[in-house]
């Protein structure tokens, strides 16, 4: 039994009943990046009772609106009280909204806006290298994200500036707001489009398999003189089959009945991990 | 006449701040010869980071850099940085509270006959209009020396306009009167005040001057802080008038006027006239030319001044 795995399937559920309780969230996305931000996490140099530490490693979520699965992922790790952000998130008032904010500890910079994070942390590396400290850069962005321009002029400067010490994760669900990537604007060979950008590229037959995602970072912190990038491929709304693959889930909210087959299917998945 | 341009003075101030501090950090997009910017480059290897012609990111790196403490002063036409990433600007300078220093050179219409896509006439009006962001267009070179001096103290972000070319002083070395967010009073008077902010505060206290010769007793008020505007230093300095005059190098909307006339008219209601370029693209010429085109010389606005007297 691999614990992470597990742990995947109590997050999701965290997760859909903080989405439930604020009444909206971006479940797809959510449930496909799921694997990728809980084993980051549990790899990062991040302390919950020192978040400001100079030395931590660096995670910014550029594809914002996957922030449940953050918060649900930060609880996890000791940066937030997770009854607090299911009973406050999305509520008038509330700290907790739809996108990270960095007055929430644990997190780095507001995203929500696509196309930024990447730009950020090419900026959060070069500090890095500037003051020799040890720290590595996250960031994760969508597949459907990957068509904003901003992105490929920091894929450029990372590649250019050869910053070893900045990984990024593309979550590569194949589906958009408005359906199959391809179909709305295609990326066709991804891997050959970052390697012409100077970047080391992974892939990562399944992205939400934590063992392939461990194997991958750990590549990655080996690759010296390059930047590198994980295409993780993965399932949209991953963790049951009434959502998966499937673009209207996008954002869509579960009803009542939606919600127990949700919550059924991944104490299922759960259970059966636990076996393996 | 003054051949030292404000971004020359900028350049200055940032190597000997550089010198002395291992965080300050200038980037810049293709942009350092436009911002006079080579000889930091080359002075500063380590503390320069080349962007290339990519203004959204360079902003976002920036603020990527200033997240981890370095204090980041990105320098591109303001024409590209207030428009082209001006999402960054908002996202991840002001809205994620980092310590960036935005700097548009070759403001307004420094570009003269490069057109449109190189003149700033919104920035002010963009810039101020997001939440955290400070907005300031120093005057003369003694003044951007005490600005960018005061920028390097605190640890907010804020857009700051230069000119390109040297512009007539408007103090003298050694007497700069400069208080952080407070305007600057060049000249009292009774009957009218005149305010403005960046290159044409010289031209107003040109104006200035020519009234207050013919008698007609005017004050005038360097406004380089345009957010936070000075309210208390504007109100006092209203106070009594009959006529309110702004001068500006932007458009007639959302910028120093709208703001000057937003607090007249809510505390001490008046005539304010703005003086400030067409809604329109500005005609082909050197800033000198353009501005006199628009009446927006010292006697440009001392006729106005007359003008507005007599109705």
């Amino acid at each position: 039994m691999n614990a992470l795995a597990v742990k995947a399937y109590d997050l999701r559920q965290d997760v859909l009943d903080i989405i439930v309780s604020g009444g909206g969230g971006h479940i797809g996305g959510d449930m496909s990046s799921m694997e990728i931000m809980l084993t980051l996490y549990s790899r990062m140099h991040v302390d919950p009772r020192n978040p400001k530490d100079p030395d931590r490693d660096r995670f910014v979520l550029s594809k914002g609106h996957c922030v449940e699965t953050l918060y649900a992922v930060l609880a996890d790790r000791g940066f937030l009280d997770l009854n607090e952000v299911k009973s406050q998130f999305s509520k008038f008032g509330s700290e907790y909204i739809g996108h990270p904010h960095n007055t929430i500890p644990g997190i780095e910079m507001n995203s929500g806006s696509l196309g930024h994070g990447l730009s950020v942390c090419v900026g959060m590396a070069l500090a890095g290298r500037m003051d020799h400290r040890p720290y590595r850069v996250y960031t994760l962005m969508g597949d459907g994200e990957l068509a904003e321009g901003s992105i490929w002029e920091a894929l450029m400067a990372a590649g250019h500036y050869r910053l070893d010490n900045l990984c990024a994760v593309v979550d590569r669900n194949h589906l958009q707001i408005s359906g199959n990537t391809e179909d709305v604007m295609g990326h066709h060979d991804l891997h050959a489009r970052f390697a012409a950008f100077d970047w080391h590229v992974i892939d990562v037959a399944d992205g939400n398999d934590v063992d392939q995602l461990n194997a991958a970072f750990d590549e990655a912190e080996r690759t010296k003189g390059r930047p590198t990038i994980l295409i993780a491929n993965t399932v949209k709304g991953k963790g049951s089959p009434l959502m998966e693959n499937k673009a209207s889930w996008h954002h869509h909210l579960p009803t009542a009945e939606e919600y127990e087959q949700i919550k059924a299917d991944l104490a299922a998945r759960k259970e059966a991990l636990m076996h393996e | 006449m003054n051949k030292i341009a404000n971004r020359a003075v900028m350049c200055e101030v940032l190597k000997e701040a550089a010198a002395k501090d291992r965080d300050v950090v200038v980037l810049c997009s293709d942009s350092r010869g436009s911002a006079s910017l080579t000889s930091y480059a080359e002075a500063f290897p380590d503390q320069f980071v080349e962007i290339g012609i990519a203004e959204q990111n360079l902003v976002s790196v920036a603020a990527g850099l200033a997240s981890c403490g370095k204090k980041a002063f990105a320098v591109s036409p303001a024409s590209f940085i207030s428009t082209r990433s001006y999402e960054q600007c908002k996202v991840d300078c002001a809205y994620s509270n980092t310590n960036v220093k935005l700097v548009g050179i070759s403001g307004g219409v420094s570009y003269g006959a490069l057109g449109m896509t190189h003149h700033s006439a919104q920035d002010i009006a963009a810039m101020s209009a997001i939440p955290g962001m400070r907005v300031y267009l120093p005057s003369d070179r003694h003044q951007t020396r005490k600005l960018f001096e005061a920028l390097l103290t605190d640890q907010q972000t804020a857009y700051i306009r230069l000119g390109r070319n040297p512009v007539e002083d408007t103090y003298r070395e050694g007497n700069v009167p400069f208080e952080m967010d407070r305007a600057t009073v060049l000249s009292e008077g009774s009957d009218v005040l005149l305010v403005a902010c960046g290159e044409m505060v010289r031209p107003v206290k040109d104006a200035a001057d020519i009234l207050n010769r013919e008698g007609i007793s005017t004050g005038a008020l360097d406004m380089y802080c345009v957010k936070p505007l000075d309210r208390e230093g504007l109100l006092a300095a209203a106070k009594g008038k009959k006529l309110v005059v702004t001068a500006e190098e932007h458009a007639p909307f959302g910028g120093l006027g709208s703001m000057v006339a937003q607090v007249i008219s809510a505390h001490d209601p008046k005539r304010v006239l703005n003086l400030a370029l067409p809604d329109a693209p500005v005609i082909t010429g050197t800033s000198a030319e353009v501005f006199a085109h628009y009446g927006l010389t010292g006697e440009g606005i001392a006729r106005t001044v007359r003008e507005a007297l007599k109705a």
